[in-house]
């Protein structure tokens, strides 16, 4: 196994951990009683396949670090997650829109893994996009409804977009030697995205400013903040078991 | 959330296949839709439900079929959801 | 419902967990079999009717002529106890960001998750009774009606999560095991739902404290300290003593409520003995010694005038948990305005369409 697969799965993995993080601080304060079950099923969903990515992380690395190992005991600079998904939370419209954003990406990328040479990593996105096609669904569904809402929804999810737009290019940087090409990823995006949009009356952001790094482990201030809450107790007893 | 803007659904799921869908609850939604994704969250968190339909004052709306993988599937693995995932040690009664 | 520690106290009964809540539901399905009678006959004196349906342990549905007093108590009893679901996630769910592994995290986020479907079941079986749920969230919201008091304790360390599950919900399927025999029978549906839930959260707290019991030392002082801090607030989760209990009898006839908060209490006790001992902590209490006579345990009694000072508002996190609700339901306000648009805007262009 090369190191690249190592890299490739920890990105996957931390993507996946850190979202279902930041989803994870919806619950019981979502809009309404039915989105906060929502919005825990698509947390487990991302931390499920978290775990299964950084289990084969750690086999794939050979120095005896299990997923818990991996999740508590990195620094910042070691996680390999793009900027997108540690973005805080802000309003509904900025969660749904990094969600919109990341699982027309993810599903394309699992999509593609099921069918790669890896055995494991194959599994791993037979599984994951399934899930992620529910998450797509869901998000769009409230993009839409946000867009086409209310004024004020619509000026709030516009603000979202916008906002969250410059992180999406990161996800998409060419890596040729990875068991799939994120770049080869983009057409499928793209079109995903502009249906969506263009039913929600949102306009697509120009490119421009493309902020980059999370996968070589140069990440926004917020990460350290997720982190330090994320493995304060795990890193207070170190040994222990839980 | 009142009642014109978020009406009432009241939500039938079948279990498994062979049997007939059965009410199960009810929730609120503005839309047949979001109804829908909602009875999917609420009522199948361990899966069990093949099929949902929701029902608003006089229409029927239900799952399609191939929906239901990605409808359904994914809380196949959530097996910490079943009581008997857990260890009990030997002795202990009630629990 | 959660516990019997609101304002007004009533209810029910609890033992044998899982077993006897398929024997509830097999009790409701025989019961159903037996068809004794449909509706009220034309001209029929409708409190004999009430009387002869409860007398025959058949279960009340919605439709049914029932007495105004047995809809108000229902609608008070099941709407508070769906409060409490959803005001008892903010506790567990104060431990979901700092989980100490991930698998623990995905339990946690799921039993937190699993509240709030319970609370959703019985909004939707308290709206079967004539209320409509917005009219029951703002009855919470602006404190006019309460929720289970023990949720007013605040969450300190990770073993809290843990004591929570053993002690808290193990009170509260107490508790709801006999409501799965309620004579409601939309109520009783919903609880054979939640109990068979219960029963993980349950089992999973249990789990917890029995790895921190039987790990470092650090570990097994944090769980002693959290059933320290539970155990008397979970015993006053059933209410106030049988002698200062005002609508019991009532809520007995009409069996809604089948055994009395002492009852349930001490076969919470009886149970929660064996279980400490295999954990290996200690409840908090030297006077809990079996009596042979009883053939019980006798305990020390809650502080009941903390438990009134907690149900007044003065509880450690009465307001935070409050406010908590409050901002959600208001922040999120401008969203569910879009969905409604949203749908509305459907709606006519759906019109539109077939015109
Ligand atoms: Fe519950
Ligand atoms: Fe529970």
């Amino acid at each position: 196994m090369t190191g690249t697969h190592f890299e490739f799965a920890l990105g996957l993995g931390d993507d996946a951990l850190i979202a279902a993080q930041r989803l994870g601080e919806w619950t019981s304060r979502a809009p309404e009683m039915e989105e906060d079950i929502a919005l825990a099923n698509i947390a487990l969903d991302q931390l499920g396949a978290a775990r299964l990515l950084l289990t084969y992380a750690g086999e794939l690395e050979g120095a005896g670090r299990d997923e818990d190992a991996l999740a508590y005991l990195r620094d910042d600079r070691q996680f390999r997650n793009c900027l997108l998904v540690e973005l805080p939370n802000g309003d509904f419209a900025v969660t749904m829109a990094k969600l919109f954003f990341l699982s027309a990406y993810q599903l394309p990328l699992y999509a593609a893994l099921a069918g790669c040479a890896d055995e494991r990593l194959a599994a791993i996105g037979a599984k994951a996009r399934k899930e992620s096609a529910y998450h797509l669904d869901h998000a769009a569904l409230w993009v839409k409804r946000l867009g086409d809402g209310t004024e004020e929804s619509h000026r709030r999810m516009q603000a979202a977009v916008d906002e969250v737009w410059p992180y999406v290019h990161e996800l998409f940087a060419a890596d040729p030697a990875a068991p799939v090409d994120p770049a080869t990823l983009r057409a499928d995006f793209d079109a995903t995205v502009a249906d969506v949009l263009d039913e929600a009356t949102l306009t697509r952001p120009a490119d421009g400013w493309a902020p980059g790094g999370g996968r070589a482990g140069v990440h926004t201030e917020h990460l350290s903040f997720l982190l330090a809450e994320m493995q304060v107790l795990h890193r207070a007893h170190p040994g222990a078991r839980w | 959330m009142s009642k014109e803007t978020s009406p009432l659904w009241e939500v039938f799921v079948r279990a498994r296949r062979g049997l007939s869908h059965t009410h199960v609850g009810s929730l609120h939604a503005p839309d047949a839709e979001l109804a829908l994704r909602n009875a999917r969250d609420v009522y199948t968190r361990r899966q069990e439900g093949v099929s949902i339909w929701v029902v608003p004052a006089s229409a029927i709306t239900a799952s399609s079929p191939d929906e239901k993988d990605a409808f359904f599937d994914p809380a196949a693995d959530k097996v910490y959801r079943h009581p008997t995932f857990y260890e009990v040690p030997d002795g202990v009664a009630h629990l | 419902m959660y516990g019997n520690d609101f304002s007004a106290p009533d209810d029910p009964p609890g033992g044998g967990l899982l077993g006897e809540v398929e024997a509830a539901e097999a009790a409701l399905r025989e019961a159903a079999a037996r068809a004794r009678r449909s509706g009220a006959a034309p001209g029929e004196d409708l409190d004999a009717y009430f009387a002869d349906v409860i007398e025959a342990d058949q279960k009340i549905e919605p439709r049914d002529w029932m007495p105004d007093d047995y809809r108000r108590t229902l609608i008070r009893q099941i709407a508070q106890h769906a409060h409490s679901e959803i005001i008892g996630m903010q506790p567990e769910g104060n431990w979901i960001s700092r989980a100490p592994s991930l698998k623990r995290k995905a339990i946690l986020l799921a039993k937190v998750q699993d509240e709030a479907g319970h609370g959703l079941y019985l909004y939707a079986a308290a709206e079967t009774l004539g209320i409509d749920r917005d009219e029951l969230v703002e009855l919470l919201l602006s404190g006019r009606q309460k929720y289970s008091s023990i949720f007013n304790y605040p969450t300190l360390t990770w073993a809290d999560v843990g004591a929570i599950g053993w002690l808290v919900d193990g009170a509260a399927i107490v508790n709801q095991v006999p409501l799965c025999r309620c004579s409601y029978g939309p109520y009783a549906r919903a609880m054979i739902r939640v109990c068979k839930e219960e029963s993980f959260h349950q089992r999973q707290g249990y789990e917890i404290l029995h790895t921190l019991a039987h790990g470092t030392e650090g570990q097994k002082a944090m769980a002693q300290d959290a059933v320290d801090r539970w155990w008397y607030p979970s015993l006053a989760m059933f209410g106030p003593p049988d002698a200062d209990s005002t609508h019991s009898a009532k809520s007995m006839a009409w069996k809604i409520k089948r055994f009395s908060n002492d009852e349930l209490r001490q076969r919470f006790v009886d149970m929660c003995v064996g279980q400490a001992e295999v954990l290996g902590l200690t409840l908090p209490d030297p006077d809990l010694r079996w009596n042979d006579e009883r053939q019980a345990y006798d305990y020390t009694q809650p502080d009941y005038d903390e438990l009134m000072q907690v149900i007044k508002g003065n509880g450690p996190c009465n307001r935070q948990r409050m406010e908590h609700r409050r901002r959600a339901h208001t922040e999120g306000a401008w969203v569910r305005e879009a969905a409604a648009a949203y749908a509305a805007k459907r709606a006519e262009k759906k019109e539109k369409v077939a015109a």
